[in-house]
C-alpha cells in the first residue's frame, strides 16, 4: 500500500544477467519513466529460475513476480531460456491449481537494447496485476489451533 | 533396569503407518521386549486420560502419524509433545500432510458440502448433517472443529525426527528403531533415510529424457527395462527421496513421491515441477502446451504428499476474511 491508501502492488523481478537486467539499466541511464513496484533480482539466466523463487515471492508477501530474459534463439548459454518456457508453462498450470492468477506471473523477454520495451513491460505487467488488487497470501491460512501457544513453529 | 516408554499414535491417517509397524514382522517382537508400550490407541486400550496422567517427558518416544486437521489430532499432538522427551513423525501424514493433506485444495465449507450434500453416492433428502454438538439422553456430545487447513505435525509442534514415507517401509522403520535403541541419533530436526533420490535405486536404464506426451498408467503398458519417465509415465523418483528401494517404478508404476522432498529442499513439489519440465521435447509455448494437456492436474501430481508442508500450504481463498469469521462458528 502506499501512502496515500490506493494500492500498489510489489512485484519481484527475476531478470537475466545478459539480457533484461541491461534492458533494466538502459531504462534506467535513458530516464525512461515505469512505475517503481518492481524489486528486480539479477539472475545468470531464466534457465536458472528455480520455482521455488518464484512460490517464496508469494508466499513472502509479493503480489506478482516478473520474469525476464533473453529472446528465444539469443540465449548466453543457448538454450537456458528455452528451458524457461517449459518450467514457466508448467509453474503456471500449478499456480492456476493453487487460485492464482496468470497475470501474477509473467514470463517476458527484452534484450539488452530494449530499454523501452522493458519499460513498457513493467508498466503494463503493474496495471494488470493493480486490477486484480494485493495478493496476501498468508491471510489464506489462519491459525486455527486452540492450543497453538504461539505461532507455527515453521 | 526398566525398559524405555514407547507411545503410538495416529491423528489424521488411513492406519497403514499402524500397519507398517505391525510389517515388521518377528521383529516387532524385539521393539516389544526393547520397549515398555504405554500408548496405542490403534492396538491397545488406553485412554487420553492416561496421557494426561502422565509426568511430562515420561514416555521417551512418540512415533506419531498422520496430519493435523481438527482439534483433537492438535490436541494429541500438544500433549504428546509434552509428555514425551524424543517426539517422531512418522509417515508421509506427520511429515509433509499426504492424502489428508490434499484437502487444502478446498476448504472447510466446500468438503462439507460435497460431502454431506453434493457427492453423487450421497443419499440425504432430510439434509442431515453432523452438529457440534449434539444432545442425546446421556448427555451432550462433541464433534471436534474440523480445520479449513491441514497442517503438517511440525507446524503445530517442534518435531525431533522425520521418517518418511506412505508408509515407511519396513527396512526405514528398522533403521529408525535401531537407532534410537543404540541411541545413535543424527541430529534433532533430521529426516531418518538416505540422501539420494529414487533413481539411484532404481534399476532401469536412463537414457536422454526427451518426450512427447504423458501418458496416464491406464493408457500403456510400460516395458521393464527403461526408465518409465522416458516411457511417458509420470515418475516422481527424479525429485523424491529414497528409501523404499524404488518398489513402484520396479513394478511399472511411476514413483508417487511418498518419500518427500531430498536433503536440503524447500518445496517439493517446485523440484518435480522443474524436473518433469526438464524431459519435454518442446521449445515453443504451443508445443510445451500441447505435452502438458496430457498432464492433467500437475499440482495434484507434484503436491501429492507435501502440499501442506509446501510453500503456498494450500489453495488460495476467496474472501479470506469472511471464511475465516464463519469458520468460528459450528458447520
Amino acid at each position: 500500500m502506499s501512502d496515500n491508501g490506493t494500492f500498489k502492488p510489489v512485484i519481484v523481478g527475476f531478470l537475466c544477467n545478459w539480457c533484461s537486467y541491461r534492458a533494466a539499466d538502459l531504462a534506467g541511464t535513458s530516464r525512461m519513466g515505469y512505475p517503481s513496484t518492481l524489486r528486480d533480482i539479477r539472475i545468470m539466466c531464466t534457465g536458472r529460475l528455480d520455482p521455488t523463487f518464484v512460490l517464496r515471492a508469494l508466499q513472502k508477501g509479493a503480489d506478482g513476480v516478473l520474469i525476464m530474459g533473453c529472446h528465444p534463439g539469443q540465449c548466453h548459454y543457448q538454450e537456458g531460456n528455452y528451458k524457461a518456457i517449459r518450467r514457466f508453462a508448467l509453474l503456471r498450470r500449478t499456480l492456476r491449481q493453487m487460485g492464482i492468477e496468470d497475470e501474477r506471473v509473467q514470463l517476458h523477454w527484452a534484450s539488452a537494447a530494449e530499454g523501452v520495451r522493458f519499460a513498457e513491460t513493467v508498466a503494463r505487467v503493474t496495471k494488470e496485476i493493480t486490477a486484480l488488487g494485493p495478493l496476501d497470501w498468508t491471510h489464506n491460512i489462519p491459525n486455527e489451533d486452540p492450543y497453538a501457544e504461539e505461532e507455527a513453529h515453521v | 533396569m526398566s525398559k524405555p516408554k514407547l507411545a503410538l499414535y495416529w491423528a489424521s491417517s488411513c492406519g497403514g503407518c499402524e500397519i507398517a509397524v505391525l510389517s515388521l514382522h518377528e521383529k516387532i517382537l524385539d521393539v516389544a521386549a526393547a520397549f515398555d508400550i504405554v500408548f496405542w490407541p490403534c492396538v491397545m486400550d488406553f485412554k487420553y486420560a492416561d496421557v494426561e496422567a502422565m509426568e511430562d517427558g515420561e514416555i521417551d518416544v512418540c512415533l506419531f502419524n498422520g496430519a493435523i486437521r481438527n482439534d483433537e489430532n492438535a490436541h494429541l499432538a500438544h500433549l504428546l509433545r509434552k509428555k514425551s522427551k524424543v517426539l517422531v513423525a512418522f509417515g508421509a501424514c506427520a511429515f509433509g500432510g499426504s492424502m489428508p493433506g490434499l484437502a487444502n485444495f478446498a476448504d472447510r465449507e466446500q468438503i462439507f458440502d460435497f460431502v454431506y450434500k453434493e457427492s453423487p453416492s450421497t443419499v440425504n433428502p432430510d439434509g442431515v448433517v453432523p452438529q457440534k454438538i449434539s444432545n442425546v439422553d446421556e448427555g451432550e456430545l462433541t464433534l471436534p472443529t474440523f480445520w479449513n487447513t491441514v497442517k503438517t505435525l511440525a507446524q503445530v509442534v517442534p518435531v525431533d525426527y522425520y521418517l518418511p514415507g506412505c508408509p515407511p517401509e519396513a527396512s526405514s522403520i528398522e533403521i529408525a528403531v535401531n537407532a534410537i535403541v543404540t541411541g545413535q541419533l543424527p541430529p534433532p530436526g533430521s529426516v531418518i533415510g538416505p540422501e539420494v533420490t529414487v533413481c539411484d535405486e532404481c534399476s532401469r536404464t536412463k537414457s536422454e529424457k526427451k518426450i512427447k506426451r504423458f501418458y496416464r498408467p491406464q493408457e500403456i503398458i510400460p516395458n521393464d527395462e527403461e526408465c518409465l519417465l522416458e516411457q511417458g509415465l509420470f515418475c516422481a523418483g527424479i525429485a523424491t527421496r529414497a528409501g523404499c528401494g524404488a518398489l513402484c517404478p520396479s513394478v511399472g508404476m511411476g514413483c508417487r513421491g511418498c518419500y518427500g522432498p531430498n536433503e536440503g529442499v524447500i518445496d517439493h513439489g517446485a523440484k518435480l515441477l522443474t524436473g518433469i519440465a526438464s524431459v519435454l521435447d518442446a521449445n515453443t509455448p504451443e508445443e510445451v502446451d500441447a505435452i502438458l494437456d496430457t498432464l492433467p492436474d500437475p499440482a495434484g501430481y507434484f503436491y501429492r504428499f507435501h502440499l501442506p508442508d509446501s510453500l503456498l500450504r494450500r489453495k488460495a481463498r476467496k474472501n479470506g476474511q469472511k471464511l475465516i469469521e464463519s469458520a468460528a462458528e459450528p458447520a
